[in-house]
C-alpha cells in the first residue's frame, strides 16, 4: 500500500516539474508562434534573446543590487529593443527573399548573439540567484511548499512560472482579439498586401510582434534560469529549439496551441528524463518528427492549402 | 571571339575545379617534402580534406537540391564512429593500414548512407523551415544515441550496450572501442593527406557528374519550381532522396577520414556548431557552386588556425559574414548592379561573335 503511495507521489512530482518546465517552453513558444504567424519565418535567434534577457537580469540584480522585479523589467526592455533592432537590420531587408536566405540569416543572428555573449560574459556558467524563496526567522531557506512529509514539493518558482504562463496567454489572446494592434497583427498574418491596402502599417505591426515576442523571451529567460540556476551563453539555444518543437506540436500560429504544446512537451521531457537522462532530448526531438509526419499542422493548427 | 557551346564550357569549368585541387595537392606535397611546412599546418591537412568533402556534400543538399540541412554533422558522426569500429575490429584481419583506412571509409560511407535513407524518406516529405528543423533534430538524436552507446570487440565479434563498459561482457583480450560519453579513446591513426586528396577528388567527380546529369537537372528543376517540375513528370521524392543520400554517403566517408586522424574523440565534436561551420563554408563559397565550396572550406579552415589572435572571434565573424552575404545577395540594388555588369559583358561577347 505504501509502495503505491510513493509511486503516485513521485509521478505527481514529475508531473509538477513537467508542467513548470512546459510553461517556460510555452512562453518561449508564444514568441515563435507570433513571429512565424506574421513574418512566416523561423526566428532562430529567439532562443538567444532568452539568454540575453537572463544575463541582463542577472547583472542587474547581482552587480547593481537592483530588486528582482526591476531586473526583470530591465531585461524585458533590453530584449524588446534587441528584438526590434534584429528585425530592422537583419530580417526586414529580406522580406521578399526566399525562405532559405531568411533562415540562414536567422542562424547567423543566433550565432552572433551567442558568440557576442561568449566574448562579453565568458563561457563559465553563472549561478543564477533563487528569486522565489524566503528565509524564515530560524534561518532556513524555504523555496517551496512541502506536502506529505516532504515527499511532494511544489517550488514557488513552479507556481510563479505556471501563473505567469496562464496570465500571458490570456493577455495575448485578449490583445490579439480585442485591440486595434492585435487585429492588425491578425490581418497581416493573413494577407500582408491586403492589410496594407486597408491602411495598416505592416512594418510597425511586424516590429511590434518582434517586440512582444522578445519581451516574453526575457520573462522566460528569467524563469528558466531561476528553475535551473545555471546561466551560460548557450543556455538559450536548446530550450529555444525545444520551444519551437512545442510551437509546431501545438500548431504553429495558434496561441492556445503554443501553450498546449509547451506543457505537453515539458511533461514528456521530464518523464523521459526519469527513464534515461541522456536520451531525453532524443525523445523530445522524436516527438517533433512524429508530429510533423503524422499531423504537420500540429494539434490545434489550421491546414493551409497551397495555392498554385 | 568564339562563343563556347554549353558542353565545352562545362568541360573547361570542371577542369579548372579539378586542376585547382590537383595543383594544391602537388604544391603542398612539394612543400611538405622540402620541409617548408609548420607542424601545425601539417596537422591541418587531413581535417581540411574532410571539411572540403563535407562542404561539397552539404552543397549538394543546400545548393543543388535547395533544402536546408542543419544536421549534416550527424552523418559525419555516423561515418566517423562506424569507420572507427570497423577499423579497430579488423585490426587483426587486415594488417595493411591503407587498406584498413579504405575499408573504414567505405563502411562509414555505407552506414551514413543508410542513416541518410532512414532520415531522408520521412524528412523529404516536409518543406522549407520544417525540413531544416527536423534535420537539426536528427543531428541531435544521432549525437544523443552515440553518447550512450558502448561498443566493444573480442574474439566472438562486436558487442553493443547502452549501459556501461562492463555490460559489454568482453572476453579476455577484447577491447572497448566506443565508451559512451567519452567516445573513442584509443584509435589507431591511419589517415594521410593522400587519402584525403583521393576522397576530395572522388567527391568532386561524383558531385560534378551528378549535377551535369539528367538526374542533376531534375534535382535543380525541383529546387527552382517544385510544382512545375512535378507537372512534367519529375518525381520529387526520388530525386530529392538521391541528392540527400549521395550527400550523406560523402559525409560519412569524410567523417571516417576525419576520425582516423585522431587517437581520441567524442560525439560532442559533431554537434550543431559543426553543422553550422560547414553551412558557412557552403554559403560563402556560393550556393550551388562546388568550386566555391572547395575554396571556401580550405581557406576558412586554415585562416583562423594561422591567425591565432583572431581565433576567439572566429565564430563571431562567421556569423556576421553569414548575415552580410545573405543581405548582399538578396539586395535588389546590388543584384541589379551585378546583373547590369554581366549583361554588358554578355552583349560584348555577342557583338564579337556576330562580327566574326
Amino acid at each position: 500500500m505504501i509502495e503505491k503511495e510513493v509511486i503516485v507521489l513521485s509521478l505527481l512530482n514529475n508531473l509538477i516539474n513537467g508542467i513548470s518546465l512546459g510553461s517556460v517552453y510555452a512562453i518561449i513558444a508564444l514568441g515563435y508562434t507570433m513571429v512565424y504567424g506574421i513574418a512566416k519565418m523561423l526566428n532562430f535567434a529567439h532562443g538567444d534573446v532568452i539568454m540575453v534577457g537572463a544575463y541582463i537580469c542577472f547583472f542587474a540584480t547581482q552587480n547593481f543590487g537592483l530588486n528582482p522585479v526591476v531586473g526583470v523589467i530591465l531585461a524585458m526592455l533590453v530584449c524588446t529593443v534587441l528584438g526590434i533592432v534584429i528585425e530592422r537590420l537583419a530580417y526586414k531587408p529580406l522580406r521578399s527573399a526566399p525562405s532559405l536566405a531568411v533562415l540562414i540569416t536567422a542562424i547567423g543572428v543566433s550565432y552572433f548573439l551567442q558568440n557576442s555573449a561568449l566574448l562579453m560574459w565568458k563561457s563559465d556558467p553563472k549561478i543564477f540567484p533563487k528569486f522565489f524563496s524566503y528565509t524564515d526567522a530560524e534561518g532556513t531557506v524555504h523555496s517551496g511548499i512541502t506536502l506529505f512529509d516532504g515527499q511532494l514539493t511544489i517550488t514557488y518558482v513552479a507556481i510563479v512560472t505556471v501563473a505567469a504562463c496562464v496570465v500571458i496567454m490570456i493577455g495575448l489572446t485578449l490583445f490579439t482579439g480585442k485591440t486595434k494592434m492585435g487585429k492588425a497583427m491578425r490581418a497581416c498574418s493573413e494577407d500582408k498586401s491586403a492589410a496594407q491596402l486597408m491602411g495598416i502599417n505592416v512594418n510597425t505591426t511586424i516590429s511590434m510582434t518582434f517586440a512582444i515576442g522578445s519581451a516574453l523571451a526575457a520573462i522566460a529567460g528569467v524563469l528558466l534560469c531561476s528553475t535551473y540556476q545555471t546561466l551560460m551563453p548557450t543556455t538559450g539555444s536548446l530550450p529555444g529549439i525545444k520551444a519551437f518543437t512545442a510551437a509546431v506540436f501545438g500548431g504553429i500560429g495558434s496561441i492556445p496551441g503554443a501553450m498546449l504544446g509547451g506543457i505537453l512537451l515539458g511533461i514528456i521531457e521530464i518523464f523521459a528524463k526519469t527513464v534515461n537522462t541522456q536520451l531525453s532530448d532524443a525523445v523530445v526531438f522524436g516527438v517533433l518528427i512524429v508530429v510533423l509526419l503524422v499531423k504537420p499542422t500540429g494539434l490545434l493548427g489550421k491546414a493551409v492549402r497551397e495555392k498554385v | 571571339m568564339k562563343t563556347l557551346s554549353p558542353g565545352r564550357k562545362r568541360l573547361i569549368d570542371n577542369s579548372i575545379t579539378y586542376g585547382i585541387v590537383i595543383a594544391a595537392y602537388i604544391i603542398l606535397q612539394i612543400m611538405n617534402a622540402g620541409g617548408h611546412m609548420s607542424p601545425s599546418l601539417q596537422g591541418l591537412l587531413v581535417p581540411i580534406c574532410a571539411y572540403i568533402t563535407m562542404a561539397i556534400s552539404l552543397n549538394l543538399v543546400v545548393g543543388i537540391s535547395g533544402e536546408l540541412s542543419l544536421g549534416h554533422a550527424g552523418f559525419m558522426s555516423v561515418g566517423a564512429f562506424s569507420g572507427v569500429v570497423a577499423s579497430m575490429s579488423l585490426q587483426q584481419a587486415i594488417p595493411s593500414g591503407s587498406i584498413r583506412l579504405a575499408v573504414s571509409m567505405v563502411v562509414g560511407a555505407l552506414c551514413a548512407g543508410v542513416a541518410g535513407l532512414i532520415v531522408g524518406v520521412p524528412v523529404l516529405r516536409l518543406r522549407g523551415d520544417y525540413l531544416a528543423i527536423v534535420t537539426l533534430a536528427f543531428g541531435e538524436i544521432i549525437k544523443n544515441i552515440i553518447n550512450v552507446l558502448y561498443v566493444g570487440v573480442d574474439q566472438n565479434g562486436i558487442h553493443f550496450s547502452t549501459a556501461n563498459e562492463m555490460a559489454l561482457n568482453l572476453e579476455e583480450g577484447g577491447m572497448a572501442i566506443l565508451k559512451g560519453p567519452m567516445g573513442v579513446t584509443s584509435n589507431v591513426k591511419l589517415s594521410s593527406f593522400t587519402a584525403g586528396f583521393i576522397l576530395v577528388m572522388i567527391a568532386l567527380v561524383v558531385a560534378l557528374n551528378l549535377i551535369n546529369s539528367r538526374s542533376g537537372r531534375a534535382i535543380m528543376a525541383l529546387r527552382d519550381n517544385r510544382i512545375a517540375a512535378e507537372s512534367v513528370g519529375i518525381g520529387a521524392t526520388k530525386y530529392k532522396l538521391m541528392a540527400f543520400v549521395t550527400s550523406a554517403v560523402m559525409a560519412g566517408a569524410a567523417g571516417a577520414l576525419y576520425a582516423m586522424n585522431f587517437s581520441s574523440f567524442a560525439a560532442k565534436k559533431f554537434d550543431f556548431n559543426t553543422s553550422i561551420l560547414i553551412l558557412v563554408f557552403v554559403v560563402l563559397g556560393g550556393l550551388g557552386n562546388i568550386r566555391g565550396s572547395v575554396i571556401a572550406a580550405a581557406l576558412l579552415y586554415v585562416l583562423p588556425e594561422l591567425l591565432r589572435d583572431f581565433y576567439d572571434y572566429r565564430m563571431l565573424i562567421y556569423a556576421v559574414v553569414l548575415i552580410l552575404v545573405m543581405l548582399a545577395t538578396n539586395n535588389p540594388t546590388i543584384k541589379g548592379f551585378f546583373a547590369r555588369f554581366f549583361r554588358k559583358e554578355k552583349e560584348e561577347t555577342a557583338k564579337g561573335g556576330a562580327a566574326q
